[in-house]
């Protein structure tokens, strides 16, 4: 086993997430004048301002500020809210559970949609089917995420009456009631991947289709059937895991953006409403925390792929 | 004999046709291509209304009318009315100027310092280019949308920093397109060539790989401009980009948003319009990528 490409991958996702904390440091850093008057606004009195700098760290120079702020972070400490007073550790561990099943599901619908398509029109190119799915694909993506949930909350929920038009139930607490209320976000979500998705499932398809091993299944006289199913579609699916890995960080893009439009409680809303109140310190552990579930999934799926193909070397 | 060799140099150019064939075939590809004419028309139709946008429009896009609100399409007011009875068409024509301005100045940004980060790291030393596509990695961890987000949080909302944020959102696409672009051909023979004559990084650069570079930077351009115009839309949705009372289609459903059980209207179009622009980026990038590189069609 090449554990070389194990290790370099690691120590790159080490790289990416030290990279990661000096641009969540750096956002406060580019606050145009005083950060410490911005966040508590024109009004504030001169002692107040000087308060929260001094409770900032922001009057020491600005290396000893990173150290210290990225010291405190590797503990789990990433501050107070300036808005409330709680751990922003501990506001912030609340809404990781809802925006990771979003995601998850958002991603199942994604493919649960896409690998249909995606295959039959790899197997039949040209065709009308693969027409209608090069379409979909071309004018999925075009779709603006927030327009697409608020035109399904409009039709479903308010005219039809059929889902709760937003929020959220804990899964534990009455799964019925959390899977009505994550239909919508997660369809929402997984549309717009699922139109890029087909796209990466044919042309996977397609490659495989005209690999050197189908021809020669094909030529030894099997089955049209016993081709696809048993020696095409065995190896296209390596080609899933490739495709969430390339997938994962628009995915949770556009899960900001749904979280917003159907006020689910996960991190990205977090993150938008921290800007709206101008809590730095809630916004930079917001950021800095899906970027590191980004980067952790990433690491995850190219071991997985690695164990799955284990040709691949880091390039 | 001098004279015959180069006569029959002369003949050969001929028969190579004039020196821009590449893109004259290109251009005859994508002119047969129908989607990307569909995308151009459409694109047309929107660059007009931007350029155009106040001498057009059958309304004034910020004039209120409290005894005309929340009306539907009709042939005084094609598009309805809003919650201010402003006129939604005008509102939108308007709103094209913006979406076009911002998808320009931000892959503007992100092609300029993302083809710059990337001839240099696929050129230079390994050290240097280790150190620019790491930055370029670190980037491309934040979900695009955040990112944008948290830059705009700092800067302060507004279009000018709207372009700024989503500029640098796209400047590690740009950078790893390029690099990947310049791996390809720096070993070239005419490469070679270039530095035995004693040619300069920067002029190799300039005159002989940004050249043989571009078509694949054209078609990102094309399909980034695409996604700029759909992250101006959000972040204006969220209320961070167009600020009031100026019309953005991002704003205009967001500000819509509490009446759309009233008029629908509200939030179908500007959806439209949007997904419209979109579509033409798309289906234009796609014809010129299948009219630049012919062999990457399926």
């Amino acid at each position: 086993m090449n554990y070389q490409y194990v290790l370099q991958r690691l120590l790159s996702a080490i790289v990416v997430v030290l990279g990661v904390t000096i641009v969540v440091f750096i956002i406060v850093q580019i606050v145009p004048g005083d950060p410490a008057r911005v966040m508590l606004g024109p009004y504030a009195s001169d002692e107040a301002v000087l308060g929260l700098r001094e409770r900032l760290g922001l009057d020491r120079p600005i290396l000893e500020q990173y150290i210290l702020w990225l010291g405190r972070a590797a503990r789990g400490d990433l501050g107070q809210s300036l808005l409330n007073g709680q751990e922003v550790a501990a506001q912030l561990w609340g809404r990781i559970g809802p925006s990771f099943e979003l995601a998850m599901v958002s991603l199942a619908i994604g493919l649960a949609i896409a690998f249909p398509i995606g295959m039959i029109s790899a197997l039949k190119p040209g065709s009308v089917i693969d027409v209608l799915a090069t379409l979909f694909s071309q004018i999925g993506v075009s779709v603006p995420t927030f327009w697409m949930g608020i035109l399904l909350v409009i039709v479903v929920s308010l005219n039809l009456g059929l889902l709760p038009p937003s929020g959220y139930t804990p899964l534990a607490e009455d799964p019925g009631d959390w899977l009505a209320h994550i239909i919508l976000p997660a369809f929402t979500a997984g549309f717009v991947s699922a139109s890029i998705q087909t796209r990466f499932i044919r042309s996977a398809m397609l490659d495989v289709l005209n690999a050197n091993y189908v021809q020669t299944a094909r030529a030894k006289g099997l089955a049209e059937r016993a081709v696809v199913v048993n020696h095409a579609l065995r190896n296209a699916l390596i080609n899933i895991v490739t495709i969430i890995g390339l997938q994962i960080t628009a995915l949770f893009s556009g899960i900001v953006i749904v979280e917003v439009v159907f006020s689910w409680p996960g991190l990205g809303r977090l993150a938008l409403n921290a800007v709206e109140e101008r809590d730095y310190p809630l916004l930079q552990g917001a950021v800095l925390v899906v970027a590191v579930m980004v980067t952790m999934v990433n690491l995850f799926v190219d071991l997985l792929y690695f164990l799955l193909d284990p040709r691949i070397e880091y390039v | 004999m001098s004279d015959s060799s180069s006569s029959l140099r002369e003949q050969s150019y001929e028969a190579l046709g004039p020196a821009n064939t590449l893109w004259r075939d290109a251009f005859r590809r994508l002119l047969r291509h129908h989607l990307a004419m569909f995308g151009a028309f459409v694109l047309l139709i929107v660059v007009v209304m931007g350029l155009f946008g106040p001498a057009i429009t059958p309304y004034d896009p910020n004039g209120m009318d409290f005894s005309d609100r929340f009306a539907n399409p009709s042939l005084d007011h094609w598009m309805g009315t809003d919650d201010f009875g402003r006129d939604i068409f005008s509102r939108i024509i308007i709103g094209a100027r913006v979406s076009l301005q911002v998808g320009f100045v931000a892959v503007s940004v992100a092609t300029i310092v993302g083809v710059s980060l990337g001839l240099i790291a696929g050129y230079s030393t390994r050290l240097t280019d280790e150190v620019i596509m790491r930055a370029m990695d670190v980037l491309y961890a934040f979900p695009a949308i955040l990112l944008a987000i948290a830059i705009m949080a700092a800067l302060g909302k507004g279009i000018g920093n709207a372009m700024i944020a989503i500029g640098i959102v796209y400047i590690p696409i740009f950078a790893r397109i390029a690099r990947a672009a310049v791996l390809g051909i720096r070993n070239e023979e005419f490469i070679i060539a270039a530095q035995a004559m004693g040619a300069g990084d920067i002029r190799i650069l300039l005159t002989h790989i940004l050249p043989n570079v571009l078509s694949p930077i054209i078609v990102e351009i094309t399909l980034s401009l695409a996604f700029a115009i759909l992250a101006e839309a959000a972040l204006s949705f969220f209320g961070l980009g167009t600020q009031p009372p100026d019309p953005s289609w991002g704003r205009m459903l967001s500000e819509g948003r509490d009446f759309f059980r009233q008029s629908g209207w509200m939030g179908v179009f500007p959806g439209l319009a949007i997904f419209f622009t979109v579509m033409g980026f798309n289906f234009l990038g796609d014809g010129l990528r299948d009219a630049l590189d012919p062999k990457l069609r399926r």
